[in-house]
C-alpha cells in the first residue's frame, strides 16, 4: 500500500504492523482497541501469519514473550485494564530484554473505569508499569497516519535496543478516521543470534531469563540495563514544537490533547496571544531539552492532559520549577474543547489564574 | 569416551542440581533428557521452565530454553511453537505453577490443541516457598499453610489434572506416571517419550503427569515419602492413561 487511504487509527496499526513485517500478533478483545484483532484475525492468514485470540491478557502478553524469545517480530494490544493485567509480562519481555511492540489505546480508569478516551495510564506507561527498575520506550502518535508510522517505528526501535516498545494511543485516535499512507520501510529482518530457536549446532544454549539469584548478579544486570537505558534517553527522544520561539506561554500536551490545543492556539494567536505547543512524542524517553530551553524564553508553560495530571510531574521537572507550570485536564472519557483551553490560556496570560 | 553401558544423557549438563535428596526432579529431568537423545531432537527442542523447584530447569537441560513466569509456560510455549512449528517444544511444570496460577493457561492451551508437551510433576505441595498447600494436596494432608490438614470444607477436593484435562478435545496423550520403582520408571519414560514422538507427528497437545515426593516439605525420609506416595497419592490419583488418539483411532 503506498497511496493514501482512509482507515481508522486502530486498523492503521494493524496495517503498519503486517507491514513491518510483523507475522505473529496475540490479543484478546476490549473496547477501545478490537478493530485490530479483528482486523489481524483477517490479515495474519493472507500472508502466512498467526493471529491466536488468547483466553486473556495475562496469557497474550506470555505468548508475545515466548515468541520474542523465539526470535520473532510480534506484538500484542489492548486497552487500560488489559494493559494493567499485561504488566507482570511487560517486567519480564524487560527484564529478559527481548523486541516487542504492546499497543495501549487508552480508556478511562481507575478500575472498569469505561470505555470513553483517556490519557491516564501515563504513569503506568513511562515510569515502568510492572515491578523493578525497567523502562519501555514510549511513542505517543497524535494523527491515523502517525499511528502508522509509530507502529513501524516501534518495531526497529524495539529490535535496536531489545527493549519492549509500547504505542500510547487513546480511544479518540484509535476510532477516528483519517486518510493515511502505509509507508514500505522497516521490513528489514534483524539477526538475533541471542533467540531461542532450537541450538542447530550450537554448543552452548540459548536461553531467555531473567532471574538471577545472586544479588550481585541482579546488581550487575540491573546496571546493564540502565546503561541501555541511558542510550536510548541520548538517542530516543522526539518531540514537536509550534510557534513555541516567541511564545510566552507554551502548552504541553501529547496524542489528541495535542490536536485540540493546536486548535486553541490558532484562535489565541488570531486575537494577538502568543502562544506554543511543546508535543513530546517519545513519553519516554521524556524530552527534557526543549524544556531547558523554553523555560528561558516563555513566561509559563500549562499542561494539558485527559487525566487528573500525570505528565505534569515530567514537565515540572524538565523545567526544574523555572517558570510556573499549569495544568488543565478533563477525565472520565470527557474532552476538552478548543474553547476551554482557550480560556485557559487568556486566564494565564491575563494574570487571573490563581495556582 | 569408550562404549558404556550407563553414561549421562547428552541432554543434560554434567553438573550439580539443587534439588533436596530423595526428590524425584532429577529422576524426572533425566527420564525426559534421555527420550529427547533416544528421538535425537536435541538441536530442535526448546523449553519452557516454571517458576517452582524447577526455576533452574534450564541449568540443567542442554536445549535452548526459556524462563517464564508463574503459571505461564503453556503461554510462551504456545508463542514459541507457533514461530517454529518444527520445532519440538516443551513446558516443565509443578503443581502449583500449572493447576493453580496457570489453570487457565493449561486448560486453554490442551483446548487448542497446542502442538507442545508438558511435563507436570505433582507432589502434591509447594516445595519452592517452603512447603504450602497446593491445589492438589491431598484432604487432611499437614502444610504450612494448613497446619490442621487441608480443610474439604474451606479448601475444597484436591484437582485431579489428567482427568480434567482428558475431557477435552484438544489433547492428544494424557497419562499420569510414578517414578517410585523401576518398573514405573519405565512406564513413565515410555508415556514421556510417547507425548514426545505424537508432538513430533503433529497430532496435539500431550501431557505427562508425574507424581513425585517431596521429603523435604512432607516431612518424611525418602522412603516414608515413597510409601506415602504410594498409599495416599496413588488412590486418588491413579497411574494410567487417560487420553491417547492412537487408542481412539484403533
Amino acid at each position: 500500500m503506498s497511496e493514501k487511504v482512509l482507515m481508522k487509527g486502530n486498523e492503521a496499526i494493524a496495517e503498519a504492523a503486517v507491514t513491518a513485517g510483523c507475522r505473529h500478533y496475540f490479543g484478546y478483545p476490549i473496547t477501545p482497541q478490537t478493530e485490530i484483532p479483528e482486523y489481524m484475525s483477517k490479515r495474519m492468514p493472507q500472508v502466512g501469519g498467526v493471529f491466536l485470540q488468547a483466553e486473556s491478557e495475562i496469557a497474550a502478553i506470555n505468548m508475545v514473550y515466548g515468541a520474542a524469545g523465539a526470535g520473532a517480530r510480534v506484538m500484542t494490544s489492548s486497552s487500560s485494564p488489559g494493559i494493567s493485567l499485561k504488566q507482570e509480562g511487560i517486567s519480564y519481555i524487560a527484564g529478559a530484554e527481548l523486541p516487542c511492540l504492546i499497543v495501549n489505546i487508552m480508556r478511562g480508569g481507575p478500575g472498569l473505569g469505561g470505555i470513553q478516551p483517556a490519557q491516564s495510564d501515563y504513569f503506568q506507561a513511562t515510569k515502568g508499569g510492572g515491578h523493578g527498575d525497567y523502562h519501555t520506550i514510549v511513542l505517543a502518535p497524535n494523527s491515523v497516519q502517525e499511528m502508522a508510522d509509530f507502529t513501524m517505528l516501534g518495531f526497529s526501535l524495539a529490535d535496536q535496543y531489545r527493549n519492549p516498545v509500547m504505542l500510547l494511543g487513546d480511544g479518540v485516535i484509535g476510532q477516528m478516521m483519517e486518510p493515511v499512507e502505509i509507508k514500505e520501510e522497516n521490513t528489514k529482518p534483524v539477526e538475533k543470534p541471542w533467540a531461542a530457536v532450537g541450538m542447530h549446532g550450537r554448543t552452548k544454549p540459548n536461553i531467555i531469563n531473567s532471574l538471577y539469584l545472586k544479588a550481585k548478579e541482579l546488581e550487575d544486570h540491573n546496571n546493564r540495563l540502565q546503561k541501555k537505558y541511558a542510550i536510548i534517553r541520548e538517542n530516543e527522544m522526539r518531540w514537536e514544537e509550534i510557534y513555541t520561539k516567541d511564545a510566552k506561554l507554551i502548552l504541553v500536551a501529547y496524542g489528541i490533547t495535542a490536536r485540540i490545543a493546536q486548535a486553541a492556539i490558532d484562535k489565541a494567536r488570531e486575537a494577538g496571544k502568543k502562544v506554543g505547543l511543546l508535543r513530546p512524542i517519545s513519553l519516554w524517553p521524556f524530552p527534557e531539552p526543549p524544556f531547558s530551553r523554553l523555560a528561558k524564553t516563555a513566561k509559563a508553560f500549562l499542561t494539558l492532559e485527559l487525566s487528573a495530571g500525570q505528565m505534569i510531574e515530567d514537565v515540572r521537572l524538565a523545567t526544574h520549577d523555572a517558570k510556573p507550570v499549569y495544568f488543565y485536564g478533563r477525565t472520565g472519557g470527557m474532552i476538552m474543547t478548543p474553547m476551554e483551553i482557550y480560556q485557559e490560556i487568556t486566564r494565564i496570560l491575563d494574570g487571573k489564574e490563581g495556582k | 569416551m569408550a562404549e558404556g553401558l550407563f553414561a549421562r544423557p547428552k541432554a543434560l549438563f554434567d553438573i550439580p542440581t539443587h534439588y533436596c535428596p530423595g526428590c524425584h526432579h532429577g529422576i524426572i529431568h533425566r527420564l525426559v533428557a534421555e527420550v529427547i537423545d533416544e528421538l535425537d531432537i536435541q538441536e530442535k527442542t526448546i523449553g519452557v521452565a516454571p517458576v517452582g523447584c524447577s526455576v533452574l530447569a534450564y541449568e540443567y537441560f542442554h536445549v535452548d530454553m526459556l524462563e517464564a513466569s508463574h503459571g505461564r509456560a503453556p503461554a510462551v510455549a504456545t508463542g514459541v511453537k507457533r514461530v517454529h512449528p518444527d520445532a519440538v517444544v516443551f513446558t516443565y511444570q509443578g503443581d502449583g505453577d500449572l493447576a493453580a496460577i496457570g489453570c487457565a493457561e493449561i486448560v486453554h492451551a490442551a483446548a487448542r490443541g497446542e502442538k507442545i508437551t508438558t511435563i507436570f510433576v505433582n507432589n502434591a505441595i509447594y516445595g519452592m516457598t517452603g512447603g504450602q498447600m497446593a491445589p492438589t494436596s491431598l484432604v487432611g494432608q499437614v502444610t504450612s499453610t494448613s497446619p490442621y490438614g487441608r480443610d474439604l470444607e474451606t479448601a475444597g477436593m484436591p484437582i485431579r489434572v489428567s482427568e480434567m484435562l482428558a475431557t477435552l478435545d484438544g489433547p492428544a496423550f494424557i497419562a499420569r506416571v510414578a517414578v517410585n520403582t523401576p518398573a514405573n520408571m519405565n512406564k513413565a519414560k515410555a508415556a514421556i517419550k510417547k507425548a514426545f514422538e505424537l508432538q513430533l507427528s503433529g497430532q496435539g497437545f500431550c501431557l505427562v503427569e508425574v507424581l513425585s515426593i517431596c521429603p523435604t516439605n512432607w516431612g518424611k525420609t525418602p522412603l516414608e515419602a515413597v510409601k506415602w506416595l504410594e498409599e495416599k497419592m496413588v488412590p486418588y490419583y491413579p497411574l494410567g492413561v487417560y487420553k491417547d488418539v492412537q487408542e481412539v483411532a484403533k
